[in-house]
Order: C-alpha cells, then structure tokens, then sequence
C-alpha cells in the first residue's frame, strides 16, 4: 500500500541554489544564506533516513488560471532561466516525471469536481520554483517527481475558494497515493511572508544587506510556525487566509494547504529545519511526518534511531 | 517659428490634418509614427481557425503587418503585460534571442520556435533614460531568457522576419501610477536621444477573466461577464475618438471594475501608453478589431497622432517627471 511519508515546506528562491554553485547552474557565487542551505542539508539528511519513490512537487510559478495542470512528460530536458534573476539562476535541468501517478491524482481531482489537465508538450519548461525546491532536496535528481501547477483562485475569487480547492486537491492526492504501490513525499514550494525587497544588492549574496522587509511580518511567520511545531495544523490551515493577506504571503499559491489537506492535518509537531530572508521574504524550511508514521516500518534494517523522532510520532 | 525635421520615409503614415507627404516632429520630440494596443494570448497565434473571433483578432494584427511595411519604424517599442517583473523594471537587451516558447497555461495549443532581434542599444539608452529619472531598471540579456507569451506572439505576426528591430519592456508588478507614467517618460527621451523613429506597442486585454472551462468545451466564444464587456466597450469608445490620455486617467476604475485585480497593484498599460505618447487626446483612433478570446477583452487598436484634438483635458491625477520613490503614508516620528 502506497503511503506519504513526509510532507515538506521547501521555498525556492534561486538564490539558494546560486549560492550552492552547483554544476547545473551557470552563475557562480561566493557564498549566501547559509542558515537556509544548513536547513535543507539538515532536510535532506532527515529525508535519507527514510525509503520514497517520489517526490510530489507544487508550485506557485506555474502558475495556471484555468485549472490545475500536472506535469505529464517522462523526461524533461532544458535550461530554466529565472524571469526575475536571471543573473543567478541559469539551470541546465534534466529530470524524470512519474507521469501515472500525475495522471491518477489528475482524475481523481477531476472526478471530485476540480478542472484538471495534463501537460503534454515536450517542449515545456519546467517552472524555476518546482526546480528550486526539487535540487535543494536531491540536487543529484535521484528520483522522480509529479510537477503540479498553482491555480491562481487565491488572485481570482479569494484565499478562501482557493482552501477549498485545495483541501480537493489534497484528498485526491492522499486517496490516490494510498491506493498506489508508492511512498511519496509532499512538497509545498514556496515562502511564508513574502514582501521583499525592490532593490538587489550590488553583490547579491552580501548578507549585510539581508534581513526581513518588516516587523510584522517577521511576527506573522512566527506565528505560523509556533502552530507548525505544536503540531496543530488545522489551526494553520485556518490561520493561512489571514497570514496571506497580512504577509502577502506565498502561501496565496495553495502548497500549505494542499499538503495539509493530504496529510490528513498532521498532528505530530514539525520539525523546523531553518528559518531566514531572502531579499526581504522569510523562509521556513519545514517537515512533516504523518501520524501513523513509524520508522520501524519503513527500513526494518536499520536499528539506528530516526534522527527526527519528535516529528515522527515514534516515541508515542 | 518652430524648428522642425522631417522624416520622409513616414509618408504613408501621416494622419489627414498634417501635410500628406511628411509626418513633421518638432525638435525635441520623440519621432513615434504610431501606437497599437494588441492583445497576447497564443490562440490567436496557434489556432486563430479554431473560433471566427480569434480569427478576426488574428487578421486585425494582418492589417499591422501591411502597416508597418508603410511606417517602416527603426524600432518597435514594446510593453508586454505578460512580462512581469517584480525587482525593477527589465528592458530586453539581448540582439537576437533564440528559443522556443510554450505557454504556461496554453501548451496544448502547441510550441513556438522564435526568434527576435532587438536593438540592443536603444534598450540600454532607454534604461539610461529612466535611471535619470529614478527609476530602478535592469537590461536582461541571457541565453534562454523567457519572453513572454505576448511579446512573441506579436513579433510572429507583425513582424515575422525581423524586418525591425525591437525592444521590450516589462510590466513592473509593484509599480504604480507615478512609476510607469515616468517609465513613459524615460522612453520618449531615449527615442529622442537616439533619433530613432519608432512604433509602439502594448500587449495586453482589457477585461483579462477567462472562461473557466476548456475552448473545446465551450461552443460560443463570448466575455467573460457583461460587467466586463460594458467597461471594454467604454474604452473602446474614448479609444476611437482618439482619447487616449482620458483613458489613461481612467486606468483605477478600469482595474478595480473589468480586471483580476489582485494579480498586479494596477492596469496601468495606458498609463505608459499615453506618457509615451505624449499624454494628451490628439490621435486618431481606430477600432481595427475588438473581439472576446478565451473570455478576455481582445482589442486591436491603431491611434495614429493628429493636431486634432477631443476637447481639453481635465487630469484627476498628476503630472510626474521623475520618480521619487513611494510615499509613506505614516508620518515620520517628529521627536
Ligand atoms: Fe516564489
């Protein structure tokens, strides 16, 4: 039985990746919000202690108004320049799509009365947020992903149609995923708070220039991310028509909601890798394990201890 | 009596109430032939057979083609609002850019291989002309940069060949009024100070809803809502009279009645429209085609400058010539 073993909060800012200086991207850096790269490599470590297949990826830079699409090519294959920063993100991408299960979680989402569509030009670029986040959880791209755009209802009608669909989106997600073969983990990709700054930096990675663009919205994240580690998301789901609408938050493209919905509003606490800035927005790198997670299940081969047994559920 | 230049290559251009044989510029003054208001959705390029609407759309851009052969402009001097930019302004740079497009919403309608030449200094005059005036903007030239939806599928219908060159701004998501009047500005400099002749464009709807289901879902094309199509026709009104600046006064009620307006702070394609035009009504208008497409206000408009004019202007907002940044609203702490 398929099961989702970990949802993820995992924004994209390019700069992260500039600041890598990985082989597939063309700027180089000198160095860069190394709180945040920490966390993903603290993410990334917690995600190897546990066996998946995929990675279900939602972004809000693909951004669709008639419905939601999934990604519905095998392989991908180009170069994704950034529209915003194309002076740091020039990335040669080469990845594979689990295009079944997109196709399976697309029905089911339009049997339960969403528009839905597959995308099936070769041609297409993939959007630089499902990238973003999917190199900074396996910059190796090991594994296959399912690409899902974001509906812009949160810009059409209101955030609150917008946790409707997704809540939707969600429970076609876990039904389907469930019924697969497949452990998969969810990835949200996008900030908390998200005004920023309208001016870059000469230097780009000069952290002298780095810090949240206001006070109440460094609260505001503060905020969502007490809930997130007391474990109670469905105060979070609630809390994230408000916290949009404050912050401008990132959130208005749905990923927090649709992982939510599909993890059944976890109530195990989440483990919060890093929280910090990039040009103003603020960023928590968060994880979630479902409740009825335990670590023995997933690599009965192991004996070493899950690192992240506050998130699992496991000592209960 | 006022200096003046000729520009004889524009002969075929000229509007009836200035001398037939010559389009005269006085010094000084920016040399655009004409301006055009065009719509960017893909339909209209990749399947205009598909509904009677898109293909009239899809003839009208046909009559600016044949146009533009007569105006023979060094430059076409594009706005895109399927460009958005959110850190600065961005003015396409690169010479030639190469690559194919596939829409991010529309790839079923197919992939569009382009290519498109700009004219690299004008772009990097016109980003000089708007720092003078304050405003923060970048040049973007990168392989692989993606142009917009828009921009290529005007380029691939008027201007199939790279017969001119072109340049290409973004729509600047946080700017508001005072920001894009002055980004009209800065181009009306740049035009002057390159001495090159120019038509201008603005890609973008009027109302901008779509229809919430699939083309092959639906058998009629139509608007969106009522609503929305009572403002379009508003515009398209004023437009044919030539109005343009009272349509840019107008911009605030259009955004906030005819368009999803928390996508962006404002509508403010007239707004840079009419400063690059000069900010007045002195144009002759015409209604070359105004159609729905996928829901959405689809014009092509054509206002060509003229000496007449619709009455005096009665400006609600102010002029601006250089940007100073956004105001704050709360008061600074005297103490
Ligand atoms: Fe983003």
């Amino acid at each position: 039985m398929g099961q989702i073993v970990a949802g993820v909060l995992a924004p994209h800012p390019p700069h992260l990746v500039y600041a890598e200086n990985p082989p597939q991207n063309e700027p180089r850096s000198e160095c860069g919000w190394e709180v945040l790269r920490w966390g993903y490599e603290s993410l990334r470590e917690s995600l190897s202690q546990i066996d998946y297949d995929v990675l279900v990826v939602q972004s809000p830079h693909w951004r669709t108004y008639v419905g939601t699409h999934f990604l519905g090519v095998p392989e991908l294959k180009s170069k994704s320049v950034d529209p915003i920063f194309p002076n740091l993100f020039r990335y040669n991408y080469d990845l594979k799509v689990e295009v079944p299960l997109a196709e399976q979680i697309c029905s089911r989402a339009a049997e339960l009365g969403l528009v839905t569509k597959m995308m099936r030009n070769p041609d297409f670029r993939v959007d630089y947020g499902t990238i973003v986040s999917t190199h900074m959880l396996q910059p190796g791209w090991e594994k296959p992903i399912v690409g899902i755009s974001s509906i812009g209802a949160a810009s059409y009608y209101g955030m609150d149609v917008m946790q409707e669909l997704m809540q939707k989106l969600g429970q076609a997600t876990k039904e389907v995923i469930e019924a697969s073969d497949l452990k998969v983990v969810l990835v949200a990709s996008h900030s908390l708070s998200h005004r920023h700054f309208v001016k870059e930096a000469e230097v780009p990675e000069d952290m002298s220039r780095e810090h949240i663009e206001h006070h109440g919205q460094y609260l505001w994240d503060m905020k969502m991310i007490e809930l997130m580690k007391a474990g109670d998301s469905k105060a979070l789901f609630d809390i994230i028509p408000d916290f949009t609408e404050q912050t401008v938050g990132e959130t208005e493209s749905g990923g927090l909601s649709w992982m939510l919905s599909a993890m059944d509003f976890p109530t195990v606490p989440a483990k919060v890798h890093a929280y910090g800035t990039v040009i103003g927005t603020g960023n928590a790198i968060v994880e979630w394990r479902p409740k009825e997670w335990r670590p023995s299940k997933l690599r009965p081969q192991t004996s070493v201890p899950s690192k992240h047994e506050d998130v699992s559920g496991s000592k209960a | 009596m006022e200096k003046t230049r000729v520009v004889e290559k524009t002969k075929q251009a000229a509007p009836k109430n200035l001398d037939p044989n010559k389009q005269v510029f006085p010094e000084g003054q920016p040399q655009i032939l004409k301006s055009y208001f065009v719509p960017g959705l893909p339909h209209i390029l990749l399947c205009p057979e598909k509904k009677p609407e898109w293909t009239k759309v899809n003839q009208a851009f046909g009559k600016i083609r044949e146009e533009l052969k007569e105006l023979k402009p060094d430059i076409l001097l594009i706005y895109s609002t399927y460009w958005p930019s959110v850190v600065s302004h961005q003015i396409q740079a690169r010479p030639l850019i190469k690559w194919t497009l596939v829409d991010e919403e529309w790839h079923d309608l197919g992939s569009v291989p382009y290519e498109i030449k700009i004219d690299s200094d004008f772009s990097h005059a016109y980003k000089d002309s708007a720092e003078k005036r304050g405003l923060e903007v970048r040049t973007v030239d990168y392989d692989g940069f993606p142009v917009d939806t828009g921009s290529v599928v005007l380029q691939k219908l008027v201007n199939p060949d790279n017969q001119f060159l072109s340049s290409i701004v973004s729509s600047h998501v946080y700017a508001d009024r005072a920001e894009t009047v002055v980004l009209g500005k800065a181009a009306r400099d740049a035009l002057v100070q390159t001495q090159k002749t120019a038509a201008v464009f603005v890609v973008s709807s009027f109302s901008n809803r779509y229809l919430p289901n699939w083309p092959e879902e639906y058998k009629e094309e139509k608007f969106s809502s009522l609503k929305d199509e009572e403002w379009n026709q508003k515009f398209i009104e004023l437009l044919s009279e030539g109005r343009l600046e009272d349509v840019s006064q107008l911009s605030r009620s259009f955004h906030s009645q005819a368009r999803v307006s928390k996508k962006v702070v404002n509508f403010k394609p007239f707004w840079w429209l009419s400063s690059v035009m000069g900010s007045t009504n002195q144009f002759k208008g015409e209604i070359l085609e105004y159609q729905p497409v996928h829901g959405t206000g689809a014009a092509v408009i054509g206002l060509t400058p003229s000496a007449q004019t619709q009455g005096d202007l009665e400006f609600d907002e102010e002029d601006i010539e250089v940007y100073q940044g956004n105001r704050n609203i709360l008061a600074e702490d005297p103490s």
